[in-house]
């Protein structure tokens, strides 16, 4: 131990309330100005971020959606040319799941995780600052070359052989693939965080039976991550190096084979939906007990759902490729596997039906974002179920109603619980509440926009309508409904537009909140709104599920922390019972730099594979920068 | 509102609904066994769907009883132990009715015909196998196929992955290069059926159609045979001056006109052309005007298409237009 | 919100090693992720395995020879790096600095031997599909053992800064060991699709 500092460390024992904040405030604050924004590494400033860049990517992807529904409303329009019509949807569809709804996720994760298990910052918070830059820096690649009118146009799935080396000419392709890295690089790093903040960040006495539903399904959601995600590097850096260095991957001529990268693809794409939708189920719950006002129903069932989805997560990829000519008992067995599923999801609609008639629901925004999210998310499960069929998808794969279903799913059951979240969160995260007026008003004309745009797509689907056409002839029987559909994404939009402006109006004006607007039993909610830069006070000690219904007492806390460095209470995986006084690093400019080495290699290997040589020195510098001790108090042990 | 969504799907489920390119206007041996699929999972999913509304509507509306909570947890746990065991039993059944539909229609033992069905960026090729080879011919984009009869498709891709579908008579089986699939097609009611491409496969993926026609057998021999033959030799005047024009430019480079000196592979074969009924993949019906138009400037109907734009004169056009009019 | 002390973590450590360290757990799961994408690797090796007519793709099997020493190197460091490891949780700081200028060397040597593993496959990367598939496996895990020799060197010497006599440091040793272990053993399944599965 090295304890050649002149003062003697100081501690939180009996400290004032207040003198104990100004300490705790001067540790964990970011420096102010510009390069102090840069280089903080406080998880709620950073969730902030990777929340609102989410947003303005959903906004952008709306708007690429409306273009389409424009386009599609009548047949053999003009307003898009064909080229166009396929950078939109492929921009859409990489927008949407890549740059708005898993970093969504797990933004969402990097805010509440730490503060539902009660500790004063995420693990590895430069590794999570470098993980914003990246996933910014991807999504202006794919978005500058959608302004330059070079964006990908092979689909979000890129399938080869068309996005390959001989049909895909330009750099579309390659810019797709990067991007994909590019996102997938920082949500392996996100789902690091996760696992370890959850596994050895709780608070003292959160044994795995107590951790909140919320911080399960975002654990389940990080394994999925980390074991789907290097499938999907894989894929994009294998496309790059056939198009790049002409390697033979998917080349059926040299021993390649096309189907190889629908596997892969696949096997990332299918766990991708549950990355999508775990985090949903998290938030529903949350959300349920609350305003249920009573702890869920079948805590343990839930926890095993969510284990249950993310193993069976990876048993389905098969199921998207039904009709590429498998054998067909391998077809078969993925029909079973992917009804299967519907077990574990049944069993979280049953959970919170059940926690809903025992309770005594109040009717609030979240609320009904949640009983929206049952009403159309079952639909899509149902859908879901369907498409498991072999014989059922031979006749709807690939046409509107696969648009529709996943929409069901990926809307209904993951974006409406979403909105339910931000009203429910909102007040911990600024401090204001958002208006319940117009948080009815957004819930009722995104429930009614959203079932009518997509609700008639199923049926455009069994009336033979393919996807990802940019238009279609006035002789076949599919204009009215496209009429229909396109009016009534006016209404969806129009639902957004009011939750833009509610949460922009709210954010500068709303109510002040209050510690705990909600009445709610999470951690959370046991500190100020927003949180101050440390988090907690005192770290709490957990002794129920609910600490914050069950506190006899006030609630319990614990004593002893250093309050001149960054430190936090380190537990044991089961009982979290405290292991060590850990440091927590301070900020640092490092991973911004890191970030900015790791995107010039990467574009640059849209270009040259031997930028991967030479953009490997600089990130070998930054990297060491980073993580080269500077002799702070937090580096003393 | 989603009531009257649900009801406009059950009016067309009923209606068997109209329309050449519909799953529910099935008139072929697997399409119809698969719409009796559907509707019969629909209907299933349907009623689990209202039972679950069921439920959130009673949860949320019910009136509180003074009950103690230990009594509404064991009721509570009874309710959704039993519901979880009809997840079970429901997916199962789908299961077992999807494997029961999916073994009656397993593939032709011996089929009557086989067709190999080639597709490319943006249009179909189909050649009729025969096993005296003089007798193999070739068509693009239109199908003719015999009624009550099992017809192969050897499905092959030219270039990127496309998927065969016509939804009337069968599910969709993708095309995908350096494998061949096999799809089996029976057609029991003669029609004209639509199909199309069902697997994004570029540019001009909206416009690859096809035309299943499924017609009687005498029919079908009749059109066969007048597909063997070798393209009529023209004998009106702008018709013989179109033939020149077609052999003097880049046309013969890319088409095939059997019993002339264009013999191009990269093109749809238009021996027979005046025949189809429709030009560019279903994309205009097949009219002299309609052909003229094309010729002219394939670009501007179909953008990003692999025909290029031939600078001819307005005679010349309407010559070759009256030359592909007769290739009956 | 009242509050009321129930814990005092004052006499905790500042730092622990091992599964008390977040660092360990980072490392873990950074393990996860490449040993599954390892995993995939394999699964597509022999996917392109299954699917050709013959294997390898028109070329001979790999020359065993510089594959093979650099498979009993790796797994001869493994001895020196358990000893780092253990001198390491000890605190023995002499013996750490004198272990890693060894095993800075043992990361170094197999890069060498790698040079003369490419040409081994008898195929280029662009030849066909198990060209390409040998050179990612090899490539894939050369850039594994460049990682680790640049980790390691940079803790070598940080292991002779004023920064170096310190738990944190030690754990950052035995993490770094433990990495090294790993990509030793992922290298072993490689080894055998790379040299031996070939010649079923």
């Amino acid at each position: 131990m090295i304890e050649d500092r002149k003062r003697p460390p100081l501690t939180d024992d009996g400290l004032d309330d207040s003198v104990l904040e100004r300490h705790l405030s001067q540790t964990w604050s970011a420096s102010p100005g510009f390069w102090g924004a840069l280089a903080t590494v406080d998880h709620k400033v950073i969730a902030r971020r990777y929340i609102v860049t989410a947003f303005v990517f959903l906004i952008l992807g709306g708007l690429l959606a409306v273009a389409m529904r424009i386009q599609l409303a009548w047949p053999e329009a003009r307003f898009l040319d064909p080229d166009r019509y396929n950078q939109i949807f492929t921009t859409h569809g990489s927008t949407m799941m890549f740059l708005f709804a898993v970093p969504v996720m797990e933004a969402m994760a990097i805010y509440l995780v730490p503060l539902m298990v009660g500790t004063r910052n995420i693990a590895f918070p430069r590794l999570n600052a470098f993980s914003y830059w990246i996933i910014l820096i991807g999504g202006l690649l794919l978005w500058i070359s959608f302004a330059l009118d070079a964006a990908p146009d092979v689909g979000w799935f890129a399938y080869v052989p068309l996005s390959g080396p001989e049909y895909g000419p330009g750099k579309r392709a390659d810019i797709w693939a990067q991007m994909i890295t590019f996102t997938e690089l920082s949500a392996l790093a996100v789902a690091v965080e996760i696992v370890v903040t959850v596994f050895k960040q709780r608070a003292p006495g959160m044994s795995l039976d107590r951790i909140p539903l919320l911080v399960w399904s975002m654990l389940v959601m990080a394994f999925i991550v980390i074991m789907a995600m290097p499938a999907i590097m894989f894929a994009s850096s294998t496309l790059i190096l056939d198009r790049l260095v002409e390697t033979q991957f998917y080349n059926p001529a040299e021993g390649g084979d096309a189907l190889l990268w629908q596997h892969v693809f696949w096997f990332f794409g299918h766990p991708e939906v549950y990355i999508i939708f775990l985090p949903a189920a998290g938030m529903v719950s949350t959300i349920v007990a609350t305003f249920s006002r009573r702890p869920i129903f079948g805590y343990l069932p839930l926890v095993m759902a969510f284990i249950a989805t993310g193993i069976l997560a990876f048993g389905l990829w098969v199921h998207h490729m039904f009709v590429v000519g498998l054998p067909r008992l391998g077809e078969s067995f993925f029909t079973a596997s992917s009804m299967a599923i519907a077990v574990p999801a049944g069993i979280q609609i049953f959970c919170w039906l059940a926690t809903l008639w025992l309770g005594r629901p109040v009717f609030t925004t979240p609320l009904l974002f949640v009983i929206g999210f049952i009403v159309t998310f079952v639909i899509g499960g149902l859908t879901g179920v369907m498409v498991a069929s072999v014989p059922f998808d031979a006749q709807v794969h690939d046409t509107y109603f696969v648009v529709a279903h996943f929409h069901y799913v990926l809307v209904g059951g993951a974006v409406f619980p979403l909105l339910g979240a931000i009203y429910y969160w909102f007040p911990k995260m600024t401090g204001r509440m958002m208006s319940e007026t117009l948080g009815r008003w957004a819930f009722g004309l995104i429930f009614l926009g959203f079932n009518l745009t997509f609700f008639p797509m199923h049926i455009l689907g069994l009336q033979g309508m393919p996807r990802r056409v940019y238009t279609y002839q006035p002789e076949l029987p599919w204009a009215g409904l496209n009429l229909f559909i396109s009016l009534s994404a006016l209404v969806l939009v129009s639902g957004f537009v009011i939750f833009f402006i509610d949460a922009l109006r709210s954010w500068r004006s709303g109510k002040p909140a209050g510690p705990d607007p909600w009445s709610a039993g999470t951690l959370e909610w046991a500190t100020a709104s927003p949180p101050p830069a440390y988090n907690f006070r005192r770290i709490p000690v957990v002794e129920a599920r609910e600490p914050l219904w069950s506190r006899s007492e006030g609630l319990a806390v614990t004593k002893g922390l250093q309050v001149d460095r960054r430190e936090l209470i380190v537990s044991s995986v089961v009982e979290a019972l405290p292991e060590a006084r850990e440091s927590s690093p301070r900020d640092s400019i490092w991973p911004f730099w890191a970030a900015i080495a790791t995107s010039l290699m990467l574009i640059g290997s849209i270009f040259t594979p031997w930028a991967v040589v030479w953009g490997s020195i600089p990130i070998a510098v930054t990297l060491i920068g980073w993580f080269w001790p500077k002799g702070t108090v937090e580096d003393t042990s | 509102m989603k009531c009257n969504s649900i009801l406009l799907l059950l009016a067309f489920l009923i209606s068997g609904c109209s329309g050449a390119q519909s799953v529910l206007n099935a008139n072929g041996h697997a399409a119809i066994a698969l719409k009796e699929l559907i509707l019969a999972i629909v209907l299933v999913c349907s009623a689990v769907w209202f039972l679950v509304m069921i439920a959130l509507v009673s949860a949320l509306a019910r009136r509180r009883i003074r009950e103690s909570d230990a009594i509404s947890e064991r009721k509570a746990t009874v309710v959704v132990s039993g519901a979880v065991g009809a997840t079970v039993l429901v997916v199962s059944g789908l299961t077992i009715a999807s494997f029961h539909t999916t073994r009656a229609l397993s593939e032709a033992e011996d089929p009557e015909l086989t067709i190999v069905v080639r597709a490319q960026q943006w249009w179909w090729q189909f050649t009729y196998v025969d096993p005296r080879s003089t007798e193999t011919f070739v068509t693009a984009n239109e199908l003719h196929i015999p009624i009550g009869k099992d017809v192969r498709l050897r499905l092959e891709s030219g270039d990127v992955i496309h998927s065969f579908w016509v939804p009337s008579l069968a599910g969709k089986q993708d095309l995908i290069p350096g494998r061949e699939n096999i799809l089996t097609l029976r057609a029991e009611r003669p029609g004209v059926y639509r199909g199309q491409c069902a697997e994004f496969c570029g540019l001009q993926h909206s416009h690859m159609a096809l035309f299943v026609i499924a017609e009687g057998v005498a029919d079908y021999e009749r059109w066969a045979e007048g597909q063997r033959r070798m393209s009529v030799d023209p004998s009106e005047a702008e018709a013989v001056a179109g033939k020149a024009v077609f052999m003097a430019r880049q046309c013969a480079a890319c088409h095939t006109i059997r019993g002339t000196g264009a013999s191009g592979t990269t093109g749809p074969d238009l021996t027979h052309i005046g025949s189809r009924r429709t030009i560019a993949a279903g994309l205009l019906e097949n009219t002299r005007g309609s052909l003229a138009a094309w010729i002219a400037d394939p670009q501007k109907l179909k953008p990003g298409n692999n025909m290029p734009l031939v600078p001819l004169t307005s005679d010349e056009l309407r010559q070759l237009a009256a030359y592909m009019e007769v290739l009956k | 919100m009242k509050e009321r002390v129930v814990l005092d973590v004052s006499k905790l450590p500042m730092h622990d090693m091992g599964i008390a360290s977040p660092a360990w757990w980072g490392t873990c799961a950074f393990m996860l992720i490449e040993g599954s994408g390892f995993a995939l690797a394999i699964a597509i090796y022999f996917y392109l395995f299954s699917l050709a007519p013959k294997w390898p793709i028109d070329a001979p099997s790999p020359d065993l020879f510089a594959g093979t020493v650099l498979t009993a190197l790796l797994l001869a460091s493994i001895v020196p790096n358990i000893l780092v490891s253990r001198w390491a949780k000890a605190r023995a700081l002499a013996k750490v600095r004198i272990g890693l200028i060894v095993m800075s060397l043992l990361a170094a040597a197999p890069l060498a031997l790698r040079i003369f593993e490419f040409p081994a496959m008898h195929v280029s990367w662009d030849e066909n599909a198990y060209g390409s598939i040998v050179w990612t496996l090899l490539g894939l895990h050369t850039t594994h053992i460049i990682t680790d020799l640049i980790d390691t060197l940079v803790l070598t010497c940080l292991m002779f800064s004023r920064h170096g006599d310190n738990t944190r440091r030690y754990g950052d040793v035995e993490d770094n060991a433990l990495y090294w272990n790993f990509v030793i053993v992922a290298w072993l399944p490689l080894y055998v699709c790379i040299y031996w599965v070939p010649r079923l």
